[in-house]
């Protein structure tokens, strides 16, 4: 049985807002009956988009991911909701039946995701439900991914064997592993949302000239282990990625030449250690 | 012959409108609207028919009406078989009308039409119904809804629409029956774009605008406004309204243009429109409202280039391009970029954020293609931008307006470390031994050196070397501004003249047209068919005009219509439009792209013998939030001198609600016209080469007019009915009557018939084949050839050699020392002949106003559209933030700055300087660099809280504390994309009004 999976690549997401205002589009007016009652016009997004900014000026950068309801294969919603309210349909789908949920607030407390709007005025829990109305008429994928221009988002068909290998394949990650839901939503280079960096710039003064030195050596280390090698480029800067946040003490050790200057830190979040000269 | 040809026409036509009507049940409600009696008839009376329409009937006969209302005569019957055959028998010969001959009959009086313009108008109307009757519109997709299709400033759209109500907003995807796309081969990878178009978010926005709570839907007038007692000018943006039935509301505004036509003489009434907030070449400003402008006689308020500033005003001086707003061609720079360059350098440019303006996501995916080569991408700016932030890249933030220093440190050492092309350099530009001399210090004993340049810039020197020294051994990109050849960017600021010309002088030195030497970012340049001709928006439409359109280029000839002119001469340079009615006086120079010298002409206003202004006919969306120090505009609706405003818009704007009053237009969701995508031409020729596709649409009238609005088309001809001008304005036709005419003025007939254009409502042109795609721009120059590009222009005269050899400047070649400047004013220390440096006019350093405050172009809004009404964007916490239940605009702050403020994330904060004070909400955020903040411009909502013009607003119009100043005193150029402010936490307390006193609201900086 080939089930639905939508892929999430951070590295490409900018945070344009498409899916976002396209789902708008597609829900606040129009109701689906058997799929979905109207979407509140404002304040509501069963598409939201987070965001990260690490680092600091002028090393900065900003992971936004989309987020929505995870279609999981064993969502607790599903356990939570009285008189068949939520249902996973056989192609992996989760839909909230806007009629049997009305009232049921539980719904949206039982997501550990926080995916479940709640809909004040119609008293019903809301979700994105990769818009199985139109899938059902012969719709090839949902309107969200079908508006996004870079790419960042898209869905797959296919066995969940399939799904398995390409998520292995491709280093792709769920979000909050932790509560063991089997989410149907994957995430690419989800490091630059859950992960930080340490990154400086490194540079020499000659006869009262500063200039930045590329090609220099810089080694990370923790523990005594030398976990990390990069050269710098030609702004002299360099930049140890996906590391865990608050995990403790490294040392940054940079070799030019006969020059050489290590740098001990303790790591909280993303840093960048300005410019370091030899 | 010809007689019994006329009469077997005329009994022609009268079948063929019984026959429609009785098919046609629209045709026949639409009979049913008038009753009165028309005659048809040759001038001598020799041969006659008359046709009485009563309660939707057709009565008629041969011979003559004792009291027809409406007489339609023909110099003779050779004449009126010539003219009328094509209408009677279009249905069977499937040929348009020869507009030509109705055009040249009218202007020589061979066709006359006498009767009331309420029943002239809608006779011809009617008789022009025969050619649309039975058309198909739209697609069936099932239960009742049909797929239209449409244009947004964000792309092109299906519309989805049920029971008269919009249900969904798509791009179009493409069916197998459409071209297939082009492809590029670079560095062992072959790149194919989407078969589909993209959409901005303001193009996604657009249900929730057409169902705004904001919408005008009555024509309103001020309840303390009346046209024959007090009109209390001083109370506007105060005092409410009442709703007005059209007729009144008509009759109002065509009594006033009378009256002030007659009470003050030719130029009383001034016509004001800002741009973009609808598209169509049909209800366009520069086409029906020109049109409109021409038929009345009004002062005319003439634009600054606004997006294009340090270009037009300076770079022009050096590489010519004035008809390109001095932005430098484009052609074929998408492929050569991919397949040479080795480095992109973004020099104030965000493509990600700004869409190309109109191109929509379209270069995202090209830009997704340089991510995957072994391109370097460098991006200046103080702002780490959307762009640097899709692309990654070394992020090098300068002070807002200090990067023409960095470009001269640039050159110094290129100079010093012989970085630069000098075989181009020596046989290409002239001038450059002075310029290098400035750059060495001889001129001024200031050597540019990195050092120096690091003072100004707050980037340190090393990384200036080590970017000149990159470059310098690389073929490079120069990307400046949104559109990579100029545009938008830092051209705006206080600096922005200098910034564009030193860009040009960088360019140069590095050889210019080399394969992988030029300007560009993957957004403009795409090899998509430019031979295939289909007018752009600036081609004027309908308008007529030939002065102040680019009509002249090539639609004139190809969509035959009336010219029209404007007997007002008198116009008012735009950014001192307040003053001109406050003082009654302003100078400014011209936006006049046809040579570089033409913006050497001086504007006067009041010109001599014209009466000042008294009535402001407003179009469009809000200036207010566009507008540097708009707390001007606002006393300007306060004045006296304005004896009357009426404002022609879609919504309720900031500005609208100045006007006495308002006259709701529609959206163009609900009339027809015609476009294409992108499709700019004039300022900016060949605008598609931003597309993967090129793709022309009809317009459908997808639903009705929401309430009581109406077209802008509808309400302007509404108005000339009441002047007798409405055969003028209209020459007797519909709105899909002029789409037909520009469908047949451009080559979609080539590929698409109109029948199947309207009912599936778009056309994809195909791309050329590989062999005729367009050549490399600036290439032909490089190697000393002539210009091969397909552009028109400069014009043939202002070649200085042979034709078609060298540039738009007095040497042919990019001058360095710029020779028009030179004979235009040598002295001018603001914009001497050679590029310097000099500070911006507003500096943080010692003010008390220490925040340097950037406001670009927004990146979910399109000038005022989209933003505010409450609209989806406004859920953007990028665009707005919703604190307390209110929409605030937001305010990007250094966390430095933050810091010291005690400022924390989507905090109040009130943003202010000695003009005004603007409340919005925080972010707090290191992509900003310290002691500056980025807030966009363009806010559609202005919302004093208390008196207006002298109060704080909370609305997010940060517009009102930028600095009127022009960039340089001799040019018409905005420099407000920055403003020196100061930022502190809000005090809430102040959201009760304060008693309005004038100047005293706003508290000095600690």
């Amino acid at each position: 049985m080939k089930k639905w999976n939508l892929i999430i690549d951070v590295d490409n997401c900018n945070n344009c807002h498409m899916c976002s205002l396209a789902c708008k589009d597609e829900f606040v007016g129009n109701s689906f009956p058997g799929y979905s009652a109207e979407m509140p016009k404002r304040g509501s997004n069963w598409i939201k988009i987070k965001k990260k900014e690490r680092g600091q000026t002028p090393m900065v950068d900003l992971g936004y991911i989309p987020t929505m309801c995870q279609h999981c294969d064993d969502a607790p919603c599903l356990k939570e909701a009285k008189n068949n309210a939520v249902i996973k349909r056989e192609d992996g789908i989760i839909i909230i039946d806007p009629e049997k949920s009305k009232g049921q607030k539980q719904i949206v407390d039982s997501c550990p995701h926080g995916a479940i709007t709640w809909n004040e005025e119609l008293e019903i829990p809301q979700i994105w439900f990769f818009d199985a109305h139109l899938l059902d008429k012969g719709w090839k994928e949902p309107r969200a991914t079908s508006v996004c221009a870079t790419g960042a988002m898209k869905t797959v068909k296919i066995e969940d064997q399939e799904m398995k290998n390409l998520a292995e394949k491709e280093s792709l990650e769920v979000l909050n592993p932790q509560f063991n839901t089997k989410p149907r939503v994957y995430y690419k280079n989800l490091y630059r949302y859950n992960k930080c960096f340490i990154g400086g710039s490194v540079a020499l003064i000659k006869n009262k000239v500063e200039d930045c030195v590329s090609g220099a050596v810089v080694k990370l280390i923790q523990n005594k282990k030398i976990i990390s090698e990069l050269k710098t480029d030609d702004f002299g800067d360099f930049k140890f990625d996906k590391l865990e946040p608050n995990s403790g003490n490294y040392g940054v050790n940079i070799e030019y030449n006969s020059k050489k200057k290590t740098i001990e830190l303790d790591l909280k979040n993303s840093i960048y250690l300005g410019n370091i000269y030899l | 012959m010809a007689t019994i040809k006329f009469s077997l026409i005329l009994f022609g036509l009268r079948i063929l409108l019984s026959w429609q009507s009785l098919i046609y049940k629209k045709f026949r409600d639409h009979l049913s609207e008038k009753n009165f009696t028309a005659q048809i008839q040759t001038k001598d009376q020799s041969i006659g028919r008359w046709i009485t329409f009563s309660n939707g009937s057709i009565i008629s006969s041969s011979g003559f009406h004792q009291k027809p209302e409406v007489v339609l005569s023909f110099k003779n019957e050779n004449v009126a078989v010539e003219l009328l055959m094509p209408l009677v028998m279009a249905f069977l010969l499937k040929k348009s009308i020869n507009q030509l001959d109705q055009i040249n009959a009218l202007k020589d009086f061979n066709l006359t039409l006498d009767g009331p313009d309420e029943l002239t108008l809608w006779f011809t109307q009617t008789l022009m119904k025969t050619q649309t009757n039975g058309l198909k519109f739209g697609i069936d997709v099932g239960d009742g809804v049909v797929r239209y299709t449409n244009m947004t400033n964000g792309g092109p759209v299906f519309l989805y629409v049920k029971n008269d109500k919009i249900i969904r907003i798509t791009p179009i995807e493409f069916d197998h029956k459409d071209p297939e796309t082009w492809s590029i081969s670079a560095r062992g990878k072959k790149f194919t774009p989407p078969r589909k178009t993209t959409l901005t978010p303001h193009g996604m926005n657009w249900k929730s605008m057409v169902y705004s709570p904001d919408r005008l839907l009555y024509p309103m007038k001020r309840i303390d406004f009346d046209p024959d007692g007090k009109r209390n000018q001083k109370n506007r943006g105060i005092s409410g309204y009442e709703r007005v039935s059209w007729d009144e509301a008509l009759n109002i505004v065509s009594g006033e243009i009378k009256r002030v036509k007659k009470e003050h003489g030719p130029g009383a009434i001034v016509n004001s429109h800002g741009s973009h907030h609808t598209w169509g070449n049909v209800g366009y400003y520069l086409s029906a409202n020109f049109k409109f402008i021409n038929a009345v006689g009004m002062t005319r308020v003439h634009h600054n280039p606004d997006s294009w500033e340090g270009w037009y005003w300076g770079a022009a001086h050096h590489w010519g391009g004035s008809l390109r707003v001095g932005q430098s061609e484009t052609y074929g720079t998408v492929e050569d970029l991919l397949k040479e360059a080795e480095m992109v350098v973004f020099w104030a440019s965000n493509p990600e954020g700004t869409s190309g303006a109109y191109g929509s996501f379209e270069g995202t995916i090209r830009r997704k293609w340089l991510k995957e080569l072994d391109i370097d991408i460098v991006h200046v700016d103080p702002f780490y931008n959307d762009s640097c932030q899709f692309l990654g890249g070394k992020w090098l933030p300068t002070k807002p307006t200090s990067s023409p220093a960095l470009a001269m440190a640039i050159a110094y050492v290129w100079i010093k470390e012989d970085l630069y092309d000098k075989e181009f350099v020596k046989n290409r530009t002239t001038g450059f031994e002075l310029w290098k001399e400035y750059i060495l210090g001889k001129e001024d004993k200031i050597e540019k050196t990195p050092e120096w340049a690091s003072q100004e810039t707050g980037l340190a020197a090393k990384d200036i070397r080590a970017l000149a020294r990159k470059w310098g051994n690389k073929k490079v990109y120069l990307a400046a501004g949104g559109w990579g050849n100029g545009h938008g960017g830092a051209c705006r600021n206080q600096t922005g003249i200098q910034w564009a010309r030193s860009l040009v002088c960088l360019i140069a030195m590095q050889g210019i047209g080399k394969p992988g030497v030029n300007m560009g970012n993957l957004q403009w340049g795409t090899p998509v068919d430019n031979n295939f001709y289909f007018p752009g928006y600036a081609e004027g439409g309908i308008s007529g005009d030939l002065h102040h359109t680019a009509m002249s280029v090539e639609l004139y000839q190809r969509m035959p219509q009336l010219q029209s002119l404007n007997t007002v001469e008198q116009s008012i340079p735009r950014l001192w439009l307040p003053e001109a009615i406050i003082e009654g006086k302003a100078e400014g120079y011209v936006w006049d792209g046809k040579s570089i010298e033409a913006q050497f002409n001086k504007v006067s206003y009041p010109k001599p013998g014209y009466s000042p202004a008294k009535m402001l006919y407003k179009y469009g969306g809000s200036m207010f939030g566009t507008m540097p120090d708009s707390n001007r505009h606002i006393k300007m609706y306060q004045s006296e001198n304005l004896e009357f405003v009426v404002n022609q818009s879609i919504w309720m704007e900031g500005e609208t609600k100045f006007a006495d009053l308002i006259l709701p237009a529609c959206t163009n969701f609900e009339r027809d016209d015609i476009s294409e995508w992108a499709a700019l031409g004039g300022y900016a020729h060949h605008g598609q080469t931003q597309l993967n596709n090129r793709v022309a649409v009809f317009q459908h009238k997808a639903i009705e007019p929401l309430g009581e609005s109406k077209s802008d088309y509808k309400i302007f001809s509404m108005i000339c009915e009441r002047l007798g001008l409405s055969a003028y304005f209209t020459e007797g036709i519909s709105e899909i009557d002029w789409a037909r005419r520009i469908f047949d003025s451009s080559d979609l007939p080539k590929i698409i018939s109109w029948e199947n254009f309207v009912k599936k409502g778009y056309a994809v042109i195909p791309p050329n084949k590989s062999e005729l795609r367009d050549p490399l721009s600036w290439n032909w120059y490089y190697e000393n050839r002539k210009k091969d590009v397909p552009e028109p222009m400069p014009l043939p005269s202002d070649y200085k050699d042979e034709y078609l050899k060298g540039i738009q400047t007095q040497s042919g070649k990019i001058e360095f020392e710029a020779s028009s400047l030179k004979r235009f004013d040598e002295n001018d220390p603001e914009r001497p002949p050679i590029v310097k440096y000099k500070p911006a006019f507003q500096v943080n350093k010692n003010s008390k106003y220490p925040i340097m405050m950037l406001t670009p172009h927004p990146r979910y809004s399109f000038h005022t559209q989209g933003d505010a009404k409450d609209s989806f964007i406004n859920d953007i916490s990028d665009h707005r933030v919703k604190v307390d239940g209110y929409d605030y605009w937001v305010i990007r702050i250094n966390t430095v700055d933050a810091k010291k403020r005690n400022i924390k994330m989507n905090d109040l904060v009130k943003v202010y300087n000695d003009q005004g004070a603007v409340i919005c909400a925080a972010q707090v955020t290191d992509r900003i660099m310290e002691s500056s903040a980025h807030g966009y411009e363009s806010c559609a909502k202005y919302d004093p809280l208390g008196k207006p013009g002298n109060s704080v607003d909370r609305g997010g119009m940060l517009n009102l504390l930028t600095p009127k100043k022009t960039q340089i005193k001799k040019a018409h150029s905005m420099g407000n994309s920055t403003a020196l402010v100061q930022i502190k936490l809000w005090d809430k307390k102040e959201l009760k009004p304060k008693k309005p006193s004038n100047e005293k609201i706003f508290e000095a900086a600690e």
